[in-house]
């Protein structure tokens, strides 16, 4: 069981002292709570991956086939040779250092194999000893190193101590994409069967059930049905969505934590309150029931196998296009890989408002929209009335996520949004926003439990920048894009910021949404009294 | 993981859930609740066996909402709320009472 994390008093004091070994002669040391478990057996059954069995990463033995290390190493090769990417990140570097604070799992635990210099260091220097000349013949003078068991495991240490966020890429002069290593590095430890729980159970239940959590189609509709019972308590309106609709015009798929946890569910009942008063022709799938994809925290063929029922969907169902819910890593994964993977989507068509006629050329594509472009510009175009005053209560910042802020450059559609449904809006300094947004900590699937300290080390920057705003401008609502965000922001403020709450966009949307024959709101869509309808009772 | 009790050993995962759902029973329910020192009441039950019985229809635990909702239908307007739940399971019974009731953890962006 993980051990309980400590105070913040004692995370807060993070040791930066330059150890005094080289970073070669120090081996890895596996901490508690800072490391997810190990995949059980079945997950791996259940896709058909590599070496399946019972093993926990604190054991000696990994169980792992004889001839892992010819597996390592082919699996190398094979990858060098298919994405040039991956090979030029293995040479380009020259460890001039810009990246190396600017990760938070460095800030966060001092460890300087969490620099994105470093991390990347742990393979490049088995990429020198196996694959160049002068590491073969050289060794470690040339920086190479033999893959041993203990180097395996350090990677498997450090590669999920890493949240693919891409932070460190945005100040790499070489443009190095730190994610695309620890990728191929993950995608290389599952030729071995060397998954985390965490991501291996989602992987599963989505192959199986087209959804991370594995809601039957069932669960989904009840669920949803559920939330428009609140939705009519709330406004007076019952919302009617659609399931599995063919001739819809628009397949919606938004990220499963949005159907099942709060805070994600509030923004679900804010998509649908919305695609109601506007009339969209949409439909729900039951299948296509997740927009995110923990396969592409696995390996890219897995990725690929989950990221497959989006467009088989909306071909199956005769829409014209796809509409995406509030999701992160959905993003970077629609926006960077779908189109090769599982495109192009000829049958379908280039994306258009039916509400404002907008033609969304950047998803000429890939046919995907996102919801908050897709949003601003029925604000833009003056179809949405609203009332931001019953947002008045809240004082609210904006969280980019990393993915649809560094994967695709959402980064002013939500801010957009958020003025105009709220009257008060304060950003966070501007090192820790747009572009150069720190990770909630927990992104990749590292969202677990038992590696709570781990997630708490990692938000400490963003924490940190969430507490300036607090204190400086009294803010108590964090609102962001991402169901991970929305699921690991709110134990990180409880640690860090407690008095800060977590909310998709279009929670505060609906909030701020007056709909058309609606009843007197006295309820938000948590249902809690807004304040000011109290208040007039006291009057 | 595992533990054993009464002669037989049952597999848990590494947070101490139940990893084959039908090795359940009230007495393994008993044991798991005294691990999380959770004394079982006549409450206790009536949110173990409303868990239990959502999960052989809908494959997953409740939305937290549902399970309020729910026990203020069944029970009364004073056990259908969050802090009632908490009262019962101090560790939320999101994860406690559904380790107890075998359920396994919900995951994903969860």
């Amino acid at each position: 069981m993980a051990k309980k994390t400590p105070k913040p008093e004692e995370l807060s004091k993070v040791d930066y002292r330059r150890p005094r070994k080289g970073w070669m002669d120090i081996p890895v040391e596996f901490k508690e709570g800072m490391f997810c478990n190990g995949t059980r057996p079945g997950y791996l059954e259940t896709v058909g991956m590599p070496n399946p069995r019972k093993w926990a990463p604190k054991d000696e033995d990994w169980k792992l086939p004889e001839n892992w290390k010819e597996i390592v190493l082919n699996g190398m090769q094979e990858r060098l040779e298919k994405y040039r990417s991956f090979r030029l990140f293995m040479d380009i570097c020259v460890r001039c250092g810009a990246c190396a604070d600017k990760c938070q799992f460095y800030l966060g635990t001092g460890d300087p194999k969490n620099m994105p210099v470093l991390r990347a260091e742990l393979m490049r220097s088995v990429y020198r000893r196996y694959f160049t000349t002068s590491g073969k013949i050289m060794g470690k003078y040339a920086g190479g190193r033999e893959l041993t068991l203990d180097v395996l495991k350090e990677w498997w240490y450090y590669f999920y101590q890493c949240s693919e966020c891409r932070r460190c890429s945005v100040f790499c002069p070489y443009g190095i994409d730190q994610a695309e290593i620890t990728m191929i590095g993950r995608e290389i430890l599952n030729l071995l069967g060397l998954n985390t729980d965490w991501i291996a159970g989602p992987v599963a239940n989505c192959y199986m059930n087209g959804n991370h959590l594995g809601l039957e189609p069932h669960t989904v509709k009840s669920n949803i049905e559920f939330m428009v019972d609140d939705i009519e308590e709330i406004t007076g309106i019952k919302v009617e969505p659609t399931f599995n609709r063919e001739g819809a015009e628009i397949l919606f798929v938004a990220p499963s934590g949005d159907l099942f946890g709060d805070p994600g569910t509030f923004t679900a009942m804010g998509y649908m309150m919305l695609f109601h008063e506007i009339g969209l022709d949409y439909t729900w799938s039951t299948y296509a029931s997740e927009g995110g994809n923990f396969g592409s925290f696995t390996s890219m063929e897995m990725g690929k196998r989950l990221n497959y029922k989006l467009y088989a969907e909306a071909k199956r169902l005769g829409v014209k296009w796809i509409l995406g819910g509030e999701c992160g890593h959905m993003w970077r994964v629609v926006n960077q890989y779908m189109d090769t993977w599982n495109g192009p989507a000829d049958f379908l068509k280039v994306p258009v408002s039916p509400i404002t006629g907008t033609r969304f050329e950047n998803a000429a594509s890939t046919k995907m929209v996102h919801i908050a472009e897709f949003t601003a510009d029925l604000i833009k175009n003056g179809k949405l009335k609203l009332d931001p005053s019953r947002n008045d209560h809240l004082r609210v910042t904006f969280h980019d996520s990393c993915n649809p802020a560094r994967g695709m450059g959402i980064l002013d559609e939500p801010r957009y949004i958020l003025k105009n449904v709220l009257n008060h809006f304060y950003e966070m300094p501007e090192e820790t926003i747009r572009e150069k947004t720190f990770c909630c900590g927990s992104g990749a699937g590292l969202n677990a439990s038992e590696n709570m300290e781990l997630r708490m080390r990692g938000g400490f920057p963003r924490a940190n920048a969430v507490k300036y705003v607090h204190q400086h401008h009294g803010v108590n609502m964090l609102a962001n894009i991402c169901a991970i965000d929305r699921a690991a922001l709110p134990p990180l403020m409880n640690y860090w910021v407690p008095g800060v709450d977590v909310a998709g966009v279009h929670e505060l949307v609906a909030n701020a949404m007056v709909m058309k024959g609606e009843k007197e709101r006295t309820q938000d869509l948590r249902l809690e009294d807004l304040p000011e309808k109290e208040g007039a009772e006291n009057v | 993981m595992s533990f054993e009790l009464n002669g037989k050993v049952y597999e848990t995962d590494d947070d101490g859930y139940l990893v084959n759902l039908d090795d359940w029973n009230e007495e393994v329910a008993g044991y798991i609740a005294q691990q999380e020192g959770v004394d079982m009441t006549e409450a206790h039950w009536e949110v173990v066996n409303f868990l239990r019985d959502y999960y052989q229809e809908y494959k997953i635990a409740p939305m937290i909402k549902i399970l309020i909702k729910e026990m203020k239908k069944m029970f009364g307007p004073e056990k259908g709320s969050n802090a009632y739940l908490y009262q019962l399971y101090p560790a939320g019974p999101a994860l406690q009472a559904c380790k107890i009731a075998g359920l396994p953890k919900p995951t994903g962006c969860v």
